[in-house]
Order: structure tokens, then C-alpha cells, then sequence
């Protein structure tokens, strides 16, 4: 950049020639990706030879696209050149960004806002906070993110630091980040069985029983609880992600303060939450609104487990039935809008974290 | 204001021996500065006394008190670390308040303890700042100000200069003396820096490989190593070393380079006599040898011609890199001297100020007498 302004400096005037050029250039480029595509789709060709025109023609033409579209910016007056460059570089990918995300929001917004008889409204914002179902949808969602995120970070929290005292650190921390290789079905499906109501199958009955108690069918009929039953799943899967992160900010708090803190007169509890905990407090901001923003978009686990019923529903189901089975587009649109606005701040809060910690 | 005892201290880290059988005694209101190479035992003697290191072996005493099974937080000691370990998320204030909050000491307490040793220190403008906010120099006051609000009976500092830089460290190094002075209490110094060791402290350890080389004020530690390994430790450029044999010349003692050869008076003689037709080290400081035309009036000279390698110019002195029979060695002259590289130049080495250990034990032959000598010397 620094090299392009200094060139701008020494001619601040707009060269139509070079413009001329660029504009050309672009404007061929263009015409040969055109070209390029129906060939691609259309021209009798074998496969091998399709593949590496399409990997020369997509590279070098993206390559072309730059250069000419930064010529073109060049030719022009200093004032304008300084203006146009940035857009030259960010420009594509914004325009990828929007296309992929911002265009597939605003189409949702704009679906969410007819019912299924087409009628234009706020009608199924409406259904979205007042239906019995949603209701019970928001409320268990709720208690995914509280119970859930804080089972979470406070487990994760504990081990990391408990590993990092321990010999068998490096044993303890694998077994704990092991579930995080099982995708969320996978993991789901695992425990249905150990809730399984036959004891011969249900691992957690065959306790209960040995126990000399009777067998339960937990993830039905023993509700509420069985809400606590699936969150137990998602805790099981992701403690161990919260556990890595929060065990990498422990090791970066230097020995040297810990040990100021001994001498200055601090028990090892204080320690803990004086200076560890401040310390990591960036880590376990970050580690918080992840784990709520997942908790928020719980799907899998409900989907397997119980399929959203016995008073389990969440958001996520919602949306997938009313999407999918319901064929309810606008509905679905709806809640996924408000899903949206729901992680939004986390998101945001998020966001000025990681840039507050760069500077820090 | 306590003392501090080592008695028999021992460290081990599974096979590997790092302090072996320490014993000093640290009088109360005492400088006494750790000095040696890094992997010394320095730093772990004081880890120990600071209740961060577990004692393998032996006792640790602060005043009367057996303090091996007494926390840090109960020794009543304040330490100043290399890094400063400030807390990074407290303002400088928080920090210096914070080993007082601990204990529960009054709210109004902290306030004047905390701002009478920011004014002391001269950081008052810095208390609402956060240590990444401060230089380096800034961070060490803090460092040292955190120590001092608590009014410990033991100052513990883990080379605190070192992430100075050298016009900062200057600075400090007296800094900490007036430190000392005005707080009247036992400070116990580590450093690999002998300049450190020998500007501060009223008494200096040496340690090398975690056993105690000798103990001593910094005037004798100088003038009188016990052993090889004091002698090129203390002092810079380190003392000259050469391999000789003793002969016996009349009632004087000839010592034998074969380079070049000294003679020791009769009257000097008497620590040598045993070990004449042995093997020795011969010691000699680059400033006890002179360039023979601007040689002091007082000394006892014995000549020595050398070949001239290098020329450092000090201004307040030259440093000749010298050679002779194969045998290289270091002289700080008088600036008048007329050194060109490649010339030959006569010289004389002072007879009273050389050093003779035993090849064998490494230990200074005269020490005995050198001792009573400085002894009789501070009496008059």
C-alpha cells in the first residue's frame, strides 16, 4: 500500500490512458469468466482437462479481476484513488458476505412476516412468544443456557485447575476432551441407551436397580428432570472445550505471581479467585458466550433423544418441524429471526472481547 | 527486623543436589547479598527461606523462629522478583494494598502506609495506574514499594536489577542502599553480578554449584579470596591465572611460571614455605600489574616483559591484552602508558597484592595471614 501512495503522490492527476486499460482489462476478464463458464458447462471436454481449465481459469481470472480492478483505481485522482483502493481488496469478499449471509437474512425477515395463508403481518411473531409449545420451548432453552452453561465452565473450570496440579494431567485432560470427538448425534444416541428404561440396556438404571431402586424411564416420564437429563449430554460433550481453553489461560498466569501472592500472605483459595480468576477472566468471558450461543442453538441432542417431546422442546426442534414437517416457512422464518436477535449481543459482547484483548 | 539462619541447608531435586550443606548467619539489619554463577543454588536458598521451595535437609531459622514448616503467607518476609510479578489487573495502589488487605488491616491504615511509600519512592502520580502503563523503572519502585508497606522483618530480593538497563541499574543499585539504610532491616540480595554484590552489600556469599565458597565483606572477598573460584569471580577484568612451581631461593620463595618468575621477600614468605616444589596457581589482578614507567612508588615490583595483543582505551585507564611464552593474560595500566599493538612493553607485578593457591585444593595459600593482616590493619 504504502509503495501504491507514494506513486499516487508523485502524479495526483487522473490518467484516463491507464483508466482506459483497467477498465478494458476488467471488462475482458469479465467476458472470459462469462465465456469460461459456459465452455465449463457446456463444451465436450474430459473431465481431467474441465478440472485444470477451471482451476487456471478461476485462479488467474480472480488474480485478473484484482489486478485490473486496482490499476483502475490507481489511474484515478489521489483524493478519489484513496477512497476506491480499500474497496478493491474488501470489496469481494463484502460482496460474498452479503450474498451468502446478508441476502438469505433479510429473505428470512421478509418470509417471517406472512402466515400460512399468505396474510401480511406480525402474526407469527406473535405465535412465536404466546403458542403453548413455544413457550415451553423458550423456557427450556432458558434453562439450557443457564444450567447448561454453567455446568459447562464451572466443571471445565475445576479440572483445569485440579489437572494442572495433579501428575496425571495429561491423562485426566484427554479423557475429559475425548466426548468432543463424538458429534452430537453420535452422542445423543450413546445416551438414550444409558437412559435406556430396560436395565439390561440403560447403564443408569442398572445403577439405580443395584442400587435397589426401580428402573425409570428418565427421558419421558420423569419430568421436569428430564430436561436436566439431556443438558447433562451437551455438558458431558463440551466441558472438555471449555476445560482446554480454560486450562491454556491457567498455564499463561505466571508462577511469579502466584508466588507474590504466597509471600504477600494469600491462601490458595484466595489466589484462586484474586488472581487466577482475574487473570483468565478474557478466557472465560469467551468461554461463557460460546457455550451460551450453543446452548441457544441446541438441536441435535432434543432431535435424538426425545424429538422434542415429554417437555423438552427447544427452539431448535421448533424451527426444524415447522420448517420441515409444518412446512410453515413463514412461521420457522420467524423463529429463526428471533433466535438470531437472541445470540446477536452475545455475539457482539463477544466480538469486543477478542478486540479489547488484542491491545491488551 | 529479624536474623536469618541456614543451618546445614540442603536441596535436592530427586538425584540432583542444588544447595549442598549451607550455613550462614545473617545478622539483623544486614546486607548480605547471594552471589554466584547462574545454576549457583542462589536463587533456590532464597525460594527456600521464602517458603516457595520445599527444604530438602537442615534448618531455616528467621530470629529464633524454625520456620521450615511455616507458610510464606506466616514468615512475615516481603520479596522483590526478577519479573516484579505485579499483578497486572490491579492499579499500583491495589497492588501495594494488597498483602495489607489480606491481614485485614484498617481502611485507613492501607491509605497512609500505601501513600507514605509512594511518596517515599517518588510514584504518588503513578498510584491509579496499571503496571502495563509503567517503564521498567517504574515497575521495579512498585515492586519494591508492595515490599515495603508491609514492614516485613526480612527483605528477600531475586535480582531485581536485571531487567534494567545498565544506566536504570545504576540508579537502583543505590536506590536500594539508601533503601536499606533508611529502613534498618535485613535484606537478603541474590545476583549473578558481582558489580551488584560488591556496591551493596555489607557482607557478600559467594556460592558456586550450590556450596558456599566463602563469606566475607566485599573488601576481603576481594583482597582475600579463600579459593580460585572467589578470586576470578570477584573482579573485572577477572585475575590473571598461571600455572607455576615454588622454589626456595635463600630465605625468600621464588614463584615459577616459566614465563617469568617472582620473588617473594623473606618476610612475605612464611605461607609459601610448606609448598615449596609444588604445584600452584598464581594469581595476579590486571590492576596489580603496571606498566613499569608509571609504576607506583609503594609496591614491591617484579618485572615481566610481554608482547601487546589488544589496546582498550578506558580514558581513565588502558586494558592491554597481553602474551608471553604462550601464555596470555590482562593488565590495566596507566593511561599514560604508550601501548601499540604488536610492541613488546615492560611491566611489574606487585608483589604484595599476588595470590598462590594450591593446585590441588584450589585454596589460598596465605589466607590465614592475609586474614590476620586486614584484621590488624582495621585496628589501627
Amino acid at each position: 500500500m504504502a509503495v501504491l501512495t507514494e506513486k499516487a503522490k508523485i502524479n495526483p492527476d487522473l490518467k484516463p490512458d491507464r483508466l482506459a486499460v483497467g477498465l478494458g482489462g476488467l471488462a475482458s476478464i469479465l467476458i472470459i469468466f462469462v465465456l469460461g463458464f459456459l465452455w465449463l458447462r457446456d463444451g465436450q471436454a474430459t473431465q481431467v482437462v474441465k478440472a485444470f481449465v477451471a482451476i487456471v481459469w478461476g485462479v488467474s481470472g480472480v488474480a485478473g479481476l484484482y489486478f485490473f480492478a486496482n490499476m483502475s483505481a490507481e489511474s484515478l485522482p489521489e483524493r478519489w484513488m484513496k477512497r476506491v483502493q480499500p474497496f478493491v481488496f474488501v470489496g469481494p469478499a463484502m460482496a460474498l458476505l452479503g450474498w451468502y449471509l446478508a441476502i438469505p437474512t433479510l429473505r428470512t425477515f421478509f418470509a417471517s412476516l406472512y402466515n400460512q395463508q399468505g396474510e401480511f403481518g406480525l402474526s407469527n411473531y406473535v405465535a412465536v412468544f404466546t403458542e403453548r409449545i413455544m413457550v415451553e420451548a423458550w423456557t427450556n432453552n432458558i434453562l439450557w443456557m443457564i444450567v447448561g452453561t454453567t455446568l459447562t465452565v464451572s466443571l471445565g473450570l475445576l479440572i483445569a485447575i485440579l489437572a494442572d496440579r495433579s501428575r496425571f494431567e495429561n491423562i485426566a485432560k484427554s479423557l475429559i476432551f475425548m466426548p468432543m470427538a463424538i458429534s452430537m448425534v453420535g452422542a445423543g444416541v450413546i445416551w438414550k441407551f444409558v437412559y435406556d428404561r430396560n436395565p439390561d440396556i440403560g447403564l443408569l438404571n442398572a445403577v439405580v436397580q443395584s442400587a435397589g431402586g426401580e428402573p425409570q424411564a428418565w427421558l419421558s416420564l420423569v419430568q421436569p428432570w428430564n430436561n436436566l437429563f439431556l443438558i447433562v449430554v451437551m455438558v458431558w460433550l463440551q466441558t472438555g472445550y471449555a476445560m482446554v481453553l480454560i486450562s491454556a489461560a491457567i498455564k499463561g498466569v505466571p508462577d511469579d505471581l502466584l508466588e507474590a501472592a504466597r509471600v504477600d500472605g494469600a491462601t490458595e483459595v484466595q489466589i484462586f479467585f484474586r488472581i487466577i480468576i482475574p487473570s483468565i477472566a478474557g478466557t472465560l468471558v469467551t468461554v461463557i458466550t460460546t457455550v451460551i450461543i450453543f446452548t441457544l442453538k441446541i438441536f441435535d441432542v432434543v432431535m435424538v433423544m426425545t424429538g422434542g417431546q415429554f417437555g423438552t422442546e427447544v427452539i431448535g426442534v421448533r424451527f426444524y418441524r415447522e420448517m420441515f414437517t409444518s412446512r410453515n416457512d413463514g412461521y420457522a422464518s420467524a423463529i429463526a429471526i428471533v433466535l438470531l436477535l437472541a445470540v446477536v449481543p452475545v455475539m457482539i459482547y463477544n466480538l469486543r472481547q477478542f478486540s479489547k484483548r488484542e491491545t491488551f | 527486623m529479624a536474623s536469618v539462619t541456614f543451618r546445614n541447608i540442603v536441596k535436592r531435586y530427586g538425584d540432583l543436589t542444588v544447595v549442598d550443606n549451607l550455613n550462614i548467619e545473617v545478622a539483623d539489619k544486614e546486607f548480605l547479598v547471594l552471589v554466584g554463577p547462574s545454576g549457583c543454588g542462589k536463587s533456590t536458598s532464597l525460594r527456600m527461606l521464602a517458603g516457595l521451595e520445599e527444604i530438602s535437609d537442615g534448618e531455616i531459622l528467621i530470629g529464633d523462629q524454625v520456620v521450615n514448616n511455616v507458610a510464606p503467607k506466616d514468615r512475615n518476609i516481603a520479596m522483590v522478583f526478577q519479573s516484579y510479578a505485579l499483578y497486572p489487573h490491579m492499579t499500583v495502589y491495589d497492588n501495594m494494598a494488597f498483602g495489607l488487605k489480606l491481614r485485614k488491616t484498617p481502611k485507613e491504615v492501607i491509605d497512609r502506609k500505601v501513600k507514605d511509600a509512594a511518596k517515599n519512592l517518588g510514584i504518588e502520580h503513578l498510584l491509579q495506574r496499571r503496571p502495563r502503563q509503567l517503564s521498567g523503572g517504574q515497575r521495579q519502585r512498585v515492586a519494591v514499594g508492595r515490599a515495603i508497606v508491609r514492614d516485613p522483618k526480612v527483605f528477600l530480593m531475586d535480582e531485581p536489577l536485571s531487567n534494567l538497563d545498565a544506566k536504570l541499574r545504576v540508579e537502583a543499585r543505590s536506590f536500594i542502599s539508601r533503601l536499606h539504610q533508611q529502613l534498618e532491616t535485613t535484606f537478603i540480595y541474590v545476583t549473578h553480578d558481582q558489580v551488584e554484590a560488591m556496591t551493596m552489600g555489607t557482607r557478600i556469599a559467594v556460592l558456586n554449584a550450590g556450596r558456599l565458597q566463602q563469606i566475607d565483606t566485599p573488601y576481603n572477598l576481594y583482597h582475600n579470596p579463600h579459593n580460585v573460584f572467589v578470586a576470578g569471580f570477584i573482579g573485572s577484568p577477572a585475575m590473571n591465572f598461571f600455572d607455576a612451581r615454588l622454589k626456595s631461593d635463600g630465605e625468600s620463595v621464588v614463584v615459577d611460571t616459566g614465563v617469568f618468575q617472582i620473588q617473594i621477600p623473606a618476610h612475605e614468605a612464611a605461607p609459601y614455605r610448606s609448598h615449596v616444589g609444588k604445584e600452584v596457581i598464581l594469581g595476579v589482578r590486571p590492576e596489580n600489574i603496571h606498566d613499569r614507567r608509571f609504576q607506583p612508588a609503594d609496591i614491591e615490583p617484579a618485572p615481566v616483559t610481554a608482547n601487546i595483543e589488544v589496546v582498550e582505551q578506558m580514558g581513565s585507564e588502558i586494558v592491554l591484552y597481553l602474551e608471553e611464552g604462550g601464555k596470555t593474560f590482562i593488565a590495566r595500566t596507566d593511561p599514560r602508558t604508550h601501548a601499540r599493538v604488536g610492541a613488546r612493553i615492560d611491566l611489574a607485578i606487585d608483589v604484595a597484592n599476588i595470590h598462590i593457591f594450591d593446585r590441588q585444593t584450589e585454596l589460598s595459600l596465605a589466607y590465614e595471614t592475609k586474614l590476620e593482616a586486614i584484621a590488624r590493619r582495621n585496628n589501627n
